[in-house]
This record gives structure tokens, sequence and C-alpha cells, in this order.
């Protein structure tokens, strides 16, 4: 047990420093790895926790896909970092001052916090025993009869997605490149290959 | 658990199934049919809100729930959906040819505009924090992209970027409350939450999710202090697309506002009456202030919906279900009355292109005074002067306020819209009364003579017959607050289930 927490707290130590580096960071590239950071960490709570298919999902999803487009984002664009943090120190204390109450509202909300009995029965689905039903087959038994709702929902939310993307910067060059398959099967050695009588002496 | 579920009933979504299957049928249609189909698919879409409000009308009026509860079909829903589904369709009617003048009618737009619609009704129909949150993400998503539809104009792109971004912000609000709620209930369903408030009370920490719920719901409908967004995002997109922002996304917000309210947190009045007091009062203000010093059509009529949507949160602070009768023919007034309008902002062009100047409608009652008479007429409304229609909807809001005695609320309420009157009748002392500006060109689109038409008339006799809405507005109300009382009865039932 106590190696369990040992891990706890080295994961989520680590978590939340990273997590501070990710905003302190000076060079963009090293905020996105110390993003990828926090989020091994989180997977490794998760881990702890027992739900080993969402700390695979997170590893996947989140660093596979997510955070290395970042990457790609951040070395692409040509953003002067510089320029987008000089009006950090204007609006710190405004920033602070705002940190400051919704922490204390926070603490105002740990510290108040009573969870009647009957609300943990209420729990939309409980977590099932771990040792009759995997993580993966947990989640599968609820998405696509209890959830198909928000799973459809969200699929439709996607093909939104989808369709802004190729709206917004989709555009049709004319003077690009295209493949066309047809044309290049149609073609023959008359219209492939020119011959020209070269004059001694004259090149072409 | 180990047996197979049965198959949720799908009846009550038949309207969302239909628009789901319908749009990306449609987009299908346009993608094979390529550039040119934008006619085609806009025609297809309004055939398919037309089937989609029958299938909303042919539902029972009594309450249902499916998908496990987090979808709801009562005869509120089918007041709001139907509510929505007209926006939309006047929204794609509207846009046909100030689109195609501007060289961007592409297919997608009605596509876009139909899976928002989608997520708009599927937020009338929310019975759950999840689903809740699904609908207005599928609303918003696409509302950001119709915003810089016209993506090649700077003040359309930054005004889809920056309600995307303000957007985004709202809904991570939203997601923190209802992560807030969730834990401190334990349940993400209305029903089963309306009953642990009933057992046991706010929590601090349900106060607090239910602060966070309310800003990003407020953000929504564009309610002071969550507006920013508006006024540049109004002035930003296409005048078709800026008509459909004031519409359908407010009409399915605020009644999501309301099934949240009445729903999940109806024992939890004296909480949040306190909460939309203050927004509906700081909305009607700033609203009527604000436009004073506008210069920009599109400006004005942001700020006047701020405004507006202040009144109609009069109509739910008073809490009760007169109020929530008061906010649905508010809504359904200022959806007729906001199409008119936006009619005849379309019609300001000159060849060059649109214009959205105020002092660009100088002298129009000499140049067109038939559209004068009618612009004046639906400013006349927007500030609530009777004999129109504006005065009515302002009328049962008030008079809800009054009678759960919130005389503070009314007052104010009035003097913000004596305060509201001077903008609006500044723009028809414009009209009417100031040297002429060069005449617009070109006649108006038959369509949209005949949106202007329709809402017109219906502004100018809705005195002489009244009651069709005010029905429709009474049985909305009942059907939704009576499932207050009732409600400790699911919520006993889904304990037992456990």
């Amino acid at each position: 047990m106590i190696v369990a927490t040992i891990a706890f707290y080295i994961f989520a130590g680590v978590a939340i420093a990273a997590g501070f580096m990710v905003i302190a960071a000076r060079n963009p590239v090293h905020s996105v790895l110390f993003l990828i950071l926090a989020f091994f960490n989180a997977a490794g709570l998760f881990v702890l926790m027992g739900a080993e298919f969402l700390a695979m999902i997170l590893i996947i999803v989140y660093v596979g896909a997510v955070a290395v487009l970042f990457l790609f984002v951040v070395m692409m664009l040509d953003i002067d970092f510089a320029e987008l943090r000089e009006g950090f120190l204007q609006y710190m204390p405004i920033g602070a001052l705002i940190g400051l109450i919704v922490l204390l509202e926070l603490l105002l909300v740990a510290g108040t916090w009573t969870l009647a009995p009957e609300v943990a029965s209420l729990a939309a689905s409980p977590i099932p025993p771990m040792a009759d039903v995997t993580n993966a087959e947990a989640i599968g038994q609820v998405m696509y009869t209890q959830y198909v709702y928000f799973f459809q929902a969200a699929g439709m939310v996607l093909l939104v997605a989808m369709i802004g993307a190729i709206v917004l910067t989709l555009r049709k060059k004319p003077d690009a490149q295209r493949q066309s398959i047809p044309d290049q099967v149609a073609r023959t050695a008359e219209t492939a290959v020119e011959l020209k009588k070269v004059e001694p002496g004259q090149g072409l | 658990m180990e047996t197979a579920l049965a198959m949720p009933d799908l009846g009550p979504a038949l309207a969302e199934i239909i628009l789901a299957v319908g749009a990306m049928a449609l987009l299908m249609l346009g993608v094979f049919r390529g550039d040119g189909s934008s006619r085609a698919v806009s025609i297809g879409s309004i055939a398919l809100l037309i089937v989609a409000a029958f299938a909303v009308i042919s539902q029972p009026d009594e309450r249902v729930l499916t998908f496990g509860g987090a979808f709801v079909m009562d005869g509120f829903a089918i007041v709001m959906k139907c509510l929505v589904l007209a926006g939309s369709a006047i929204a794609i009617v509207m846009a046909q040819s100030f689109m195609a003048r501007e060289n961007i009618d592409r297919f997608e737009f009605p596509v876009l505009i139909l899976l928002a619609t989608l997520g708009m009704i599927m937020m009338v129909s929310a019975n759950g924090l999840i689903a809740l949150y699904m609908g207005l993400e599928l609303q918003s998503l696409a509302l950001y992209v119709v915003a810089s539809f016209h993506r090649d104009n700077t003040r359309s792109t930054e005004a889809g970027l920056k309600y995307f971004v303000l957007g985004a912000l709202a809904s991570g609000m939203l997601l923190y409350g209802s992560s807030l709620i969730y834990g401190f209930s334990g349940t993400t369903n209305f029903d089963v939450l309306a009953g642990v408030i009933a057992m046991n009370g706010m929590s601090t920490g349900l106060i607090f999710g239910l602060v966070f719920l309310m800003a990003g719901l407020a953000f929504k409908i564009s309610a002071v202090p969550f507006h920013m967004w508006t006024p540049d995002v109004y002035e930003g997109a296409p005048t078709p697309v800026t008509a459909f922002f004031a519409a359908a996304p407010k009409i399915a917000a605020m009644a999501l506002f309301l099934r949240v309210m009445y729903g999940g947190f109806a024992d939890a009045v004296f909480q949040w009456q306190q909460v939309v007091v203050f927004i509906s009062i700081a909305s009607m203000v700033l609203g009527a202030f604000a436009a004073i010093g506008q210069t920009n059509i599109k400006r004005l009529m942001a700020y006047s919906s701020i405004g507006h949507m202040g009144f109609a949160l009069v109509g739910l602070a008073a809490g009760t279900p007169e109020g929530v009768k008061g906010v649905v023919i508010y809504l359904t007034i200022y959806l007729i009355m906001n199409a008119g309008v936006f009619c005849c902002i379309l019609a300001m062009r000159h060849k060059e292109g649109p214009v959205e100047e105020i002092s660009d409608l100088a002298g129009l009652s000499q140049n067109q005074p038939m559209l004068a008479a009618v612009f004046a007429m639906l400013m006349f409304s927007l500030a609530g002067i009777p004999p129109l229609a504006g005065f009515f909807a302002k009328f049962y809001v008030f008079l809800a306020a009054i009678n759960a005695g919130l005389y503070a609320l009314a007052i104010i309420g009035v003097l913000a819209s004596v305060v509201g009157a001077f903008y609006y009748l500044r723009v028809v002392k414009i009209i009417y009364f100031d040297d002429p500006a060069p005449a617009f060109a070109g006649p108006m689109g038959s369509e949209i003579r005949a949106v202007l038409a329709v809402s017109a008339l219906f502004t100018l006799l809705f005195i002489l017959y009244p009651t069709p809405v005010l029905k429709m507005a009474e049985g909305a109300a009942n059907s939704l607050v009576p499932t207050v009382e009732a409600a400790e009865a699911p919520a006993a039932a889904a304990e037992s289930a456990h």
C-alpha cells in the first residue's frame, strides 16, 4: 500500500509541477513538452485508480495526437511570444485578484463539503466491481446502450467540426497540380514523347 | 447489467433523428453535386425543417422520457422546438439572395444551420447535464463556423474567432459548474437532481456549481455581464447570419435556461432568483444605454437583443408558471419582430454592396415609403409601444414580475424600456425627418418581401387575435412547471432502482 501512496504523490506532484511549467516556460516548445509530461502523470494517476483503459486512451489520444498537433502548430506558426507577453504585467494584478477570489471560494466549498449518505447511492452509473469486469468492458456496457444518445450527439459534433474545418480552410486553387488517373492512363507514346530534330551545333 | 438493455424509445426524438439523417443526406447531395447545388440544398433544408416541425407537433402533449431519462419531450418542448425550427427556416429563406450576391452561397451554409438547429432542439429537450452540454456544443460549434462564413472578409473571420474563443471560455465555465453539481448531488439527471435538492437542500457546493452553470447559459443568451461578444459578432457576421443569431439560438438557450431552473433547481428558487434578477436588470439597463451611441444598425440590434433578453429574463425571475408563460410569449413575438427588422436591414444596400450605417437610412420615407413605414412600425414595436405586438410581450413579463412581488425589477424594467425607446425612435426620426441619403439599390427579393409581410402583419394585428399565442404559451408553461411538483416521483423511482 505504501508503494501506491508514494507513487500517487510522485505522479500528482510531477503533474502539478509540469502543469505550472506549461504556463511558466519561456519557450513554447518546452511548454508543449511539459504538457506531455503532465498527461503522462495524469495517466499514471488513472492506473493507480484501476482505470487502465482511460490511462491508455489518455496517452494515445492526448499525447499521441493532441499534444503532437500542438507541437506542430507551435513550430509552424510564426508567433512572437515576447510580444504576446507584453501585456502580462499590466493584467497581472487583476488576474491575481480574480484567482485569489476563486481560490477562497473553492476553499469555502471544500470546507463545507458535506455529502448526504443517500447521494452516493444516486450516482448515475456506479463503478462495477473490478474483479468482475474490466474497464473497457464496463465502458462498453453503457456506451452504446445507456449513453447511445450522447454517443450519437458526440458524433454529430465531430461532423460539424469536420465540415467547419473544410468550409473555412479549403480553397480550390486553379493552378494547383493534381493527379488525374484517367489522363495518365490515356497517355500514349505519341502524346508522351516528343521527337525533335536537333540541328548540329544549334541546341534546342 | 449482464442482460442486453432494451432499445430506447426513439419516438420522442423523431424530429432530432429526421434532422440528423436529413442533414447528412443533404450534405452528401451537396458534396456530390458540387458547386451550384446550394439552392437545391437550401430548399431541401427548409423542407426538412418543416417535416421536423410536423414531427414535433405530432408528439403527445404529456411528458415522455427516453434514452435513460436524458431526453424529455413535453408540451413546453413542442412549443419551443417549433419556434426554433421556424427561426432557422426563416434564416435560410432570408439568406438566399444575400449569399448569392456576396458570392458565398455554398451548400454547407444550410447544412450547418440544420446541424445548429439539431443542437438547439436537443438543448430544448435536455433533461440532464450531459445532454445539455452536448446540445449546446453542437449548436455553438456550428454557429462559430457560420459566423466566419464570409471567410475572405476580415470582420467576418474576426467575428467567428472572437465568438469561438469566448464561447469556449463560457463552455469551460459551464462544464466546471456541471462537474461541481454532479460532484455534490451524485447525478446528472435533472429529475433526480430536483429530488436530491428537495431532500437535502442546496449545499454551498451546489450553489457554486449553479452559479457557474448560469454563467455559461447567460453567455449563450448574451446577458450582461457575459455580453461582450455580441456587438462584434453581430457586426462582423454576414447579415442573414446575424438575423439567425438574434433569433433561434437565443430561444433555444432561453428554453434551456428555463428547463434547468424549473427542472433541476425548482426547489432552489431563492438561490437562483437573485442571480437572474441581477443579470436581468444589468441586461436591460446596459442594452438601453449602450445602444444610444451606436452608428451601425447591426451593433444597434446587438444591444437591442441584449436588452430584450433582459426583459425575457424578467419572466424567468418571477419563478412562477405565469413568468414562464410571459417568457414564451416574449420569445415568440421577439422572433417575429426580429425577422422583420433584419429583412429591412437586408434591403439596405447600394450597388457596391450592403451598407450598415444608421445614417444611410436617412430620408428612406421619400425613397421607399412602404419599406420606411414597415421599418418604423417594427421599431415602435421593438420599443414596446402599444398597440403593437412588442408592447404585449413586455406587458406579460412585467405582469408576472409584479404578481410575483418583484416590484423593483418591474419598475427598473419599465424605465429601461423608456430609455430604450429613445434609440428606436431615433431610427424612426432619421428615416422620416432627415435629408435623404442615396436611395438603396434594386428591389428586395420576393422571399424577403414575404417574410417581411408576415412579420409586419403579425406585429400589427397581434392585438386583434392574440388568443393562439397566449394559449400556446400557457400550455407550454403548464407543462414545464407541474413537472416540478411531480419531480419527487421519478427521483424516488431512480433511487429504488439502485
